[in-house]
Parts: C-alpha cells; sequence; structure tokens
C-alpha cells in the first residue's frame, strides 16, 4: 500500500480517472449552462406575460419552468458527483490543495442552496403566491445561478493560475484563499464561461422551437418561443467574441505552452502565421492553412511578436496539440458561424421587421443549439487538456493527484453506463414534456386548465 | 474553541441536517418503494411526492456542504476518506444521480409503466444509498481509514461489522424519521387511514431501529473499542442517554398520543443525540493517528471559509424559512391533495 508521500503514480488507471472526470464534467457543464441561463429567459417571458397580459408568454414560462425542474434536478446531481469525484478520483490534489480551493466551493454551496430553494419556491408555488411576488422569487434563482457559475470556475482558474498560497517540503503553510480565488486567471475565465451559459441556453430553447416552426408551425406562440431565447443568445453572442479574444490574449501572456499547443506552434518564431486545421505530425504541424503574421498580430497586436513554440518545453510537458488545436478552431470557427446567424437576424429584422424568409435560417437556428454545445466542449477541451501535463498548472502533475488505488475503470465503465442511461431519460422525459398537455409545473396547480393550449 | 473546532462542529450540523432532511427524503423513498402495488399504493405515493417534491433539492446540498467543508477544513482526512472507500463512495454516487433524476422524471410521467420505472429507480436507490453512507460512517468510526492516500484495505475497510450494521442502522432511521414526518402530513392533510398507516410504520421502524442500536453498541465493543468506551463513558455518554430518552419518549408518543408534531421533535432529537455522541466519542481523533489539529486547514482558510458561511446563513436561514413556510402552510388543494411537509 503506497504511504501519503509516495502516494502516486497509478500510471494505467490515470486514463480511465481522466476520461470519468471528462465525462462526468462535459456532462454536467450542459447541464450547469442551462441552469444559468434559463431562468433568466424564463423570467423574461413570466415578465412579458404579466406586462402584456398574452398568453402565449404565460404558456412559455410555464413549460420552460417545467423543464428547467427536470433539468435542475438532473444538474444537481450530475454536479454532486463531481464533488465526489474530486476526492474519488484526484485525492493528491484535494488532499493537498483542497483548502486552497475551498472556499470559492464553499461559496458556490451557498449560491446553489440559494438556487434550490427558490427554484422549489419559484416551481411549486405559482398558485400560491401573487404573479408579482412569484417573479420576485425567480430572480435569486438567476442571480445564484450566475454565482455559481463564477465561484466554481474561479477554482478552475486556479487550475491554471495558481496563486495564493506558500508550500515548505510540499506541505501547505500559508494560504490567502481570496487571493487563490481572485488569481490573474479568474476575469476571464469566469466572464467567458458565464456568457457561454447564456448562449448555450438561448441558442438550444431557440433551436426547439426552429424544429417547430419549420415543421409549419408558424402561429405566434412558436415565434415568442423562438425569439425570446433567440434574442438573448444574439445579443450575448458578439459580445462572446470579444471576450474570447481577451481570454485568448491571457492564455498568450500566461500560459504560452498552451497557446503554442491551441495554435500548432512547435518553433519559436516572430511574426508567426496563424494556423487554420492541419495535423501536428512529427513534431510539426502540417496541411495547415497558414495567415502571415496572423497569430503574432491576434495574440500579442504586433505583427512581428514572438510567439514562444512548444519545442523551448521538454515533451513530456506539452500537452496534446491535436486535441487542443483542433478543439480551439471548432470553438471559434462555430463561434463566428453563430454570429454570423444573429447578424443575419439582426439585419433582416431591422429591414422588414420579420424573420429571414429562408428556410434555410431556420435549418441553422435549429442547429444553432448543437453547435453552442460543441463550441462550449471543445473551450472546455481548450481549457483542460490544454493545461496537460498539469492538473495545477506547473507546479503538480495530474499522475500525481490520481488516485492509486486499482480498479478505476471499473468505476468508469459504471458511470458512463449510468451517464447512458440518464441522457436517453432525460432527452426521453423532455420530448415528452414538450408534447403534454395541459401543462401543470406541479401537481397542485389547477389553475393551468384555464390555459388554452397552443 | 479554537478554529478548526469551530470548523468541525459546522460541519457537523451540516451533517445533522442532511440526516434529519435528507435521509427522511430517503426515508420516504424507502416507504415508496414498499407502499405496494401501484392501485394500493397510490395514496402513499402521493403524500410521498408531495411531502418531498418542493424540498428534495434544498435538502440535498447540505450533502454537498459537509463534502466541500471537509476538504476544505481537512484536506488530507477528505483524501484519505475518498481514496480508501472509493467503492462505496461511488455506489452513494450513482445512487444520488439514480435517486434525484428518477424522482423529477416520475413527477412529470404520465403513462403508469413510465412511473412505474421510474418510481422504482428513485425507491430503489433511496434504499440503497444510505446504506452504503451508512457504511463509510462506520467505516471512519471503526478506525479503518488509515490517513494516506488509498492506504487502506478498498474492501474490508467497508465490509466488516461496524460497517454494515451502520448501514443498516442508516436505512432503519431514514425510514424511521421519514414515517414519522409523513404521519404528521398525512395528519394535517386529514387523511385517517393514511395517518394511521404511517403511525405503525413509525413504531415498527422506531422499535427496529432501537433494537438495531443496541445491536450495534454490542458490535462497537467488539469491533471498535475506542468509541464504543467513550459513548458508554465518556463526555459522550449523556448524548447517549439522551438519545435514547427521547426515542423512547417517541415510541410512546407515537403508541398512545396524537401529537405528531412533537414526535418528530423527539425523533430527531434521538438521531441527533446518536450522531453527536459518535461525534463527540471520536474527537478529537479523526482517523488513526490523525487529530483534528494535525489534520486541519490553516487558519485563514477556516476563518475565511466560517465567515463566508456566517454571511451566507444570513442570505439561507430566511430563504429556508420562507421554503418551508410556503409548503407548510394547512391548505388543501382543491382535490384533496395534502400540502407537502417540511
Amino acid at each position: 500500500m503506497p504511504s501519503f508521500t509516495d502516494a502516486a503514480f497509478g500510471e494505467p488507471d490515470l486514463g480511465a480517472a481522466r476520461m470519468q472526470m471528462a465525462l462526468s464534467l462535459g456532462w454536467h457543464i450542459i447541464l450547469a449552462c442551462l441552469g444559468v441561463g434559463m431562468p433568466a429567459i424564463t423570467l423574461i417571458a413570466e415578465w412579458r406575460g404579466h406586462r402584456t397580459g398574452d398568453l402565449n408568454y404565460r404558456l412559455l414560462a410555464r413549460r420552460w419552468a417545467r423543464a428547467m425542474g427536470v433539468l435542475f434536478a438532473v444538474g444537481a446531481v450530475s454536479g454532486t458527483i463531481l464533488s465526489f469525484e474530486m476526492g474519488l478520483l484526484w485525492p493528491g490534489l484535494m488532499g493537498t490543495y483542497g483548502e486552497v480551493i475551498g472556499l470559492p466551493f464553499s461559496l458556490e454551496g451557498i449560491a446553489f442552496f440559494i438556487e434550490a430553494i427558490f427554484l422549489g419556491i419559484y416551481l411549486y408555488a405559482w398558485d400560491r403566491l401573487p404573479p408579482v411576488p412569484h417573479m420576485l422569487s425567480g430572480l435569486p434563482i438567476v442571480v445564484a445561478g450566475v454565482a455559481s457559475a463564477f465561484f466554481v470556475v474561479t477554482a478552475n482558474a486556479w487550475m491554471q493560475q495558481p496563486t495564493g498560497f506558500d508550500t515548505e517540503n510540499g506541505r501547505i503553510v500559508s494560504v490567502d484563499p481570496w487571493a487563490a480565488m481572485f488569481n490573474p486567471a479568474t476575469p476571464p475565465q469566469t466572464v467567458h464561461m458565464i456568457l457561454a451559459a447564456f448562449m448555450v441556453a438561448g441558442f438550444l430553447m431557440a433551436g426547439v422551437y426552429a424544429v417547430a416552426m419549420l415543421r409549419g408551425r408558424r402561429d405566434r406562440y412558436h415565434r415568442l418561443g423562438f425569439l425570446i431565447p433567440f434574442t438573448v443568445a444574439a445579443i450575448i453572442t458578439p459580445v462572446q467574441i470579444g471576450v474570447g479574444d481577451w481570454a485568448a490574449h491571457f492564455v498568450a501572456e500566461n500560459q504560452p505552452v498552451k497557446l503554442a499547443a491551441m495554435e500548432g506552434v512547435f518553433h519559436t518564431e516572430r511574426g508567426a502565421p496563424l494556423h487554420l486545421g492541419g495535423f501536428a505530425i512529427g513534431g510539426e504541424l502540417r496541411y495547415a492553412l497558414e495567415i502571415p503574421n496572423g497569430l503574432s498580430l491576434l495574440a500579442h497586436w504586433s505583427p512581428d511578436a514572438e510567439i514562444v513554440g512548444l519545442e523551448n518545453v521538454p515533451e513530456a510537458d506539452r500537452p496534446p496539440v491535436n486535441i487542443t488545436h483542433w478543439a480551439f478552431q471548432i470553438m471559434v470557427g462555430i463561434g463566428f458561424g453563430l454570429l454570423a446567424l444573429c447578424a443575419w437576424l439582426a439585419l433582416t429584422w431591422k429591414r422588414h421587421r420579420d424573420l429571414p424568409r429562408s428556410p434555410w435560417f431556420l435549418r441553422a437556428c435549429a442547429l444553432s443549439g448543437v453547435g453552442a454545445v460543441l463550441a462550449l466542449e471543445a473551450g472546455w477541451t481548450v481549457t483542460e487538456v490544454g493545461r496537460q501535463p498539469w492538473i495545477v498548472y506547473g507546479i503538480m502533475r495530474t499522475s500525481e493527484a490520481v488516485n492509486p488505488a486499482p480498479g478505476l475503470i471499473w468505476g468508469f465503465v459504471l458511470v458512463a453506463l449510468v451517464y447512458a442511461v440518464l441522457t436517453v431519460a432525460t432527452v426521453y422525459v423532455l420530448r415528452r414534456l414538450a408534447r403534454d398537455e395541459p401543462v401543470p409545473v406541479a401537481p397542485q396547480e389547477r389553475d393551468v386548465t384555464d390555459y388554452k393550449v397552443i | 474553541m479554537q478554529l478548526p473546532e469551530i470548523m468541525l462542529a459546522v460541519l457537523w450540523i451540516g451533517m445533522t441536517a442532511y440526516v434529519l432532511f435528507g435521509g427522511a427524503d430517503f426515508g420516504a423513498g424507502v416507504w415508496d418503494l414498499l407502499a405496494g402495488g401501484a392501485r394500493r399504493g397510490r395514496d402513499q405515493r402521493e403524500l410521498v411526492e408531495h411531502s418531498i417534491g418542493p424540498v428534495w433539492e434544498a435538502n440535498h446540498v447540505w450533502l454537498i456542504f459537509v463534502i466541500v467543508l471537509t476538504w476544505t477544513g481537512i484536506p488530507s482526512v477528505f483524501a484519505a476518506i475518498a481514496s480508501t472507500l472509493y467503492i462505496p463512495l461511488t455506489a452513494v454516487a450513482l445512487g444520488i444521480i439514480a435517486r434525484g433524476a428518477a424522482f423529477a422524471f416520475r413527477k412529470v410521467s404520465r403513462e403508469l409503466w413510465r412511473q412505474r420505472l421510474f418510481g422504482a429507480t428513485f425507491a430503489f436507490s433511496s434504499l440503497v444509498t444510505p446504506f452504503f453512507l451508512g457504511t463509510v460512517a462506520g467505516a471512519i468510526a471503526s478506525g479503518r481509514v488509515p490517513p494516506g492516500i488509498a492506504a487502506g484495505d478498498l474492501v474490508t475497510s467497508w465490509v466488516n461489522p461496524t460497517s454494515l450494521i451502520s448501514g443498516v442502522l442508516a436505512v432503519g432511521t431514514a425510514a424511521y424519521l421519514a414515517a414519522v414526518y409523513l404521519t404528521r402530513d398525512a395528519q394535517r392533510v386529514g387523511d385517517e387511514a393514511l395517518t394511521q398507516a404511517f403511525r405503525l410504520r413509525a413504531l415498527y421502524t422506531g422499535v427496529f431501529v432501537g433494537v438495531m442500536s443496541a445491536v450495534g453498541l454490542f458490535v462497537l465493543r467488539a469491533d471498535a473499542r475506542p468509541v464504543f468506551d467513550d459513548l458508554t463513558s465518556g463526555a459522550a455518554l449523556p448524548l447517549l442517554v439522551l438519545s435514547v430518552a427521547a426515542g423512547v419518549v417517541s415510541l410512546a408518543l407515537l403508541a398512545w398520543g396524537r401529537s405528531y408534531l412533537m414526535v418528530r421533535l423527539t425523533a430527531a432529537l434521538a438521531v441527533t443525540g446518536l450522531l453527536w455522541g459518535w461525534g463527540i466519542g471520536q474527537h478529537p481523533v479523526l482517523l488513526p493517528g490523525i487529530t483534528l489539529d494535525e489534520a486541519a486547514a490553516t487558519d485563514a482558510v477556516l476563518g475565511a471559509s466560517l465567515g463566508a458561511l456566517a454571511v451566507g446563513a444570513v442570505l439561507l436561514l430566511p430563504s429556508l424559512w420562507w421554503l418551508y413556510a410556503t409548503f407548510q402552510r394547512d391548505r388543501t388543494g382543491e382535490h384533496g391533495e395534502p400540502t407537502p411537509r417540511s
């Protein structure tokens, strides 16, 4: 049995642990984004319904709230699993640095608690509270959701830019938890993630109604169901592109190795070109389309700026280039695609006060949700795979953090099975919910029969 | 009290809240499992659903608090427990997924077969999850989790007399608390048959938990002597006495009284006494050879976290109060549905 100090190096299981973490985190992150974005969009609909008396808005708000209830429940449990896995898979990280990153998780716990409390009130008290207090009971869900995302991402930011502690002989001797939480990577990463959450929620929700409209249901109910979430996402998308640029600059300054992997730069050079596509084979990037001086210009605002190449670090300290490079390009590519879609709607709306006529617009919108999710996952892949082989950048290797106990692969297999079943069940239940008529949010809601179901 | 002690006390308060509220939600799932066929068990299942529906997510968060506080406050202990006990803890994690998701799915299901499928998943995981949580508690109490990462035996650390009796006790306690809470809910709704049904269940499980606790003491004596000694002679003895007394009063009230609201209090007191007795009995040793002071995080971390929690409590407590108050008001739906419990 390994002791605390030489606890390490269950190399054969590192892969299983990483796959399990990637699966659970990649799964949870979609639910988390919906948990952050959906309440705000639902409240907008409820508020409009209250102001205008238009039943369409109120029916939308109720349907969304009902889906939110299911998604929140699934997101809450998949999030809980992650807190288990922090210890089950990465005891080396938590045993040493648990206290350094504990504060944001405690704060996240409070935020999540508030979210759960007000969600209980919001979902179950439609007929117990007058309309305005009911809407107000939804506000803390929005605030707490955004706060949760902020706190959790600060912990990840710390893993990129570990600050706020001193060690002696591998033991933590002093910690400034606030400095650890507000580390240099916190501002760009948290803002980027929170905006991504609203984009994912907005495009996914709009996508559902785009599909319905393609099938010929073009009444006011479906138009509003499309327009409210799409407008939210459309406002955020250009902002997100700017924030993404900020985040990339941050990486260029602070994690040059990650930038080199993102861009497939092997040799340090001035006036580095921007690579589109291409594969890393045998120590260089091949078959890429090069835009001269593009990378230097984008990363450092100067066409002749120096870009550090991967050759500067030993091979064992380099992240996998192909995964990081392609994930980054997929994220950026989809981001611009979504921007174009938003611009299309904005221009048409300005001219005709209407949606674009072309069915291609709706087809693209139907896919926008999936696209946003892909971009989200790709972005996380850049963040996490680009940091490898470090779990704490430059300080602790992922292989030092992993649980050395045998048999982690079985845990992964089980978790994968459970998530497969969970995915099928969630999709199935949501599809049924969308068709269900009428739409009570909770069994208490008898007044819902007053609504005309469309 | 020093900061580490305060932190441990806060952690234990979180644990108590999880056992009292989250535990009762698990217990409600156990009763759901035992409610019988779809027709016969319908009333009971409806009561269960209405009782835990609005509150179970909030009740569940206590567990996250306990986990986060453990890794923040006593990181090396967290790492030792999680790595050695990763088998039962993985089972707990999967149980929590199955349970939470299936409960939400059943709530929005219409057809009987779906309600059955999701209901069975919800109910079965309600039974399994507290059992594994109990084995984890037993493993720690009996000193089978040594300090160090994955330093303990991966199987015998949680497959042993103390762990197994703790697992059974955890399931029994959950079922007992749930039956007590549900008795009061059924009474408030005015459903005499349901009230009697759950009153009887509360009585049986109360006796069962009492007997199991007594058996547990003997198991502890043979298997985990230090904890037993502390429980029966040390500072923890008053708590054990309190627990037994509250348990006996609860049973008497259930058998002859009508004040089911009062039973909620005494039942909670009995469980709380047991939990705190264990905590005090084991204090200050957390894992064999590791005391609280050795394992505790630095004061800066503890101070910041406790401060944050104190500020958080100012936001949380009124919110929680509003949640419970909203759904505890005596109000019956137009179709005679019971109102949910806290």
